[in-house]
């Protein structure tokens, strides 16, 4: 059975590593602030503890004040996972890192994103719109968009 | 005297045979050897995810039908996990078992599909696609027994099933499963050492384990590429913890290695629907859930070993009726991360049978 780890116990983890990221820590899921995203990732995914090399999938959700970005990232060696979280409040540039040069997995599912909820991420080697054509105007998965 | 030579862009697709649906591949040749390539999609983009937000949570269900059309059954099961995690719902262990079964079934139906299909690709024409269509055509007997349909069949719901399997469905699927192990062995028979299968299988389109990891691969894709990395093993679902089975991998992470894995995962899905079969109880077959369910507000991810890979749902409950937000991890469009990596360096013809043995479904691709 793949271990869920509680966001308290890799919040704390982190924060002993980077002070001030963590803006938020539920039971499931740490929060972390999007510019620090890309090296939490990769004390995630590097570090002995967590070992997280694998990455289930990137998902954004649209609040209405903010945009929220799901990481689930599964270690298979120690066969835990555990959710990373980060938020944009800024509806007409928001703008996360890339983390596809940790895991190329992200490469597609960053461009989705990009594409139907409008979230553009920093550092990506071809951010374009994926399932819509060029030239589209808005962003579908956005609660605005009708 | 020399000849100037130049790169040729050659499109490939979105309407074309090998593309196994509506999938278009830009490629650049030198000669007849890939260059670069570019895959496009989007031909099949109906806004499932968006589709979701407008609908109550069961009638969502029929739209994740049309996903992985060819594996039905098992979007079917992806989906009312999430949700019975999100509401937390407990489902009567009968139903338990006919899940294991109907996604064991859908399973086979699916690597029959990808096997024949990739066949095909090789230059096999139509003749093993028939015979696995053969085979085939008796799950889709069974399903049609069960649900009345015979290729979307939106037959789960939340809590269970839509009604209990008939008497006669479990003499035939008995019938079924003594039958298959033959059929299977007959497609070793003509295949396995098939020297045709093997001069353009073999050694083509390595994806190494490294790679397949780095990518978030799943299913058989990554397993032929070495990792032994199954969820109804590593993280079980339903009842899967009580079955014996074992992981086929791969070992030189080529073309005829997803091959031989998904032959050899048919083999593994018999194993357990006969567990399945001689451990199935009597009883419910619905839980008692409401009409309209309305989960506590919360989210919840619930990740199935669908045919193709891992296929999750990420939902998001405002304690309404209809989810916040939807999120379809689809193994097909993962999948193809690597794609260009695999395919370059190769001649046009090796590239339409990398892309078979990824297989892929654009319903899932696009959603």
């Amino acid at each position: 059975m793949t271990i869920s780890l509680s966001g308290q116990k890799v919040a704390k983890q982190i924060a002993e590593r980077f002070p001030e990221v963590v803006s938020e820590v539920t039971d499931q899921a740490v929060v972390v602030k999007s510019e620090s995203i890309f090296k939490v990732a990769e004390y995630l995914k590097n570090s002995q503890d967590f070992k997280c090399d694998y990455l289930n999938y990137i998902a954004a959700v649209d609040y209405y004040d903010y945009f929220e970005l799901v990481y689930q990232l599964t270690s298979r060696e120690h066969n835990h996972s555990l959710v990373l979280k980060t938020r944009c409040y800024d509806r007409d540039k928001s703008i996360v890192p890339s983390v596809v040069s940790l895991w190329r997995g992200a490469d597609f599912q960053e461009r989705e994103i990009y594409d139907l909820m409008g979230i553009a991420f920093e550092g990506h080697p071809n951010l374009k719109r994926i399932v819509l054509w060029e030239g589209f105007s808005g962003h579908p998965l956005r609660k605005d968009y009708l | 005297m020399t000849l100037k030579t130049e790169p040729f862009m050659l499109n490939i697709g979105p309407v074309h045979p090998s593309t196994h649906g509506v999938f278009r591949l830009r490629t650049t040749l030198d000669g007849e050897v890939i260059i670069d390539i570019e895959p496009i999609f989007g031909y099949l983009h109906r806004g499932v995810e968006k589709l979701a937000e407008e609908r109550t949570y069961t009638g969502f269900i029929p739209l994740t039908d049309r996903l992985d059309y060819l594996a039905s059954m098992s979007n079917n099961l992806g989906y009312v996990i999430a949700v019975e995690k999100l509401a937390r719902i407990k489902v009567p262990e009968r139903a338990e078992y006919l899940r294991v079964i109907i996604a064991e079934l859908q399973g086979i139906a699916s690597h029959l599909i990808a096997v024949g299909a990739f066949l095909n690709d090789c230059g096999a024409f139509f003749t093993p696609f028939l015979y696995m269509f053969r085979e085939r055509e008796k799950i889709v007997d069974l399903f049609e027994m069960v649900s009345g349909q015979r290729l979307l069949y939106n037959y789960m719901r939340i809590g269970g099933f839509a009604q209990d399997v008939p008497d006669e469905f479990l003499p035939a699927l008995d019938k079924f499963v003594r039958q298959m192990p033959g059929f299977i062995d007959e497609y070793d028979r003509f295949l396995a050492e098939n020297e045709i299968l093997l001069a353009r299988a073999k050694g083509v389109g390595i994806l190494t384990r490294e790679m397949a990891i780095d990518i978030c691969a799943s299913g058989p894709v990554l397993r032929a590429s070495g990792v032994k990395w199954d969820i109804r093993k590593v993280d079980p679902y339903s009842v899967y913890d009580r079955f014996e089975f074992d992981i086929p991998i791969g070992s030189v992470d080529d073309c005829y290695d997803r091959y031989r894995v998904r032959v050899e995962e048919m083999r593994q899905s018999l194993r357990i629907i006969k567990q399945a079969m001689e451990q199935i109880p009597p009883g419910e077959i619905r839980a008692k859930v409401p009409h309209l369910v309305r989960p506590p507000v919360g989210e919840a991810y619930a990740h199935t070993e669908a045919p193709k890979g891992e296929l999750g749902f990420y939902l998001v409950s405002d304690n309404s009726i209809a989810p916040y937000r939807c999120h379809i991890r689809a193994p097909s469009l993962m999948n193809l991360t690597a794609l260009r990596d695999m395919m370059i360096g190769w001649k046009v013809q090796d590239a339409i049978i990398i892309f078979g043995s990824i297989d892929i479904t654009m319903g899932e691709v696009d959603r």
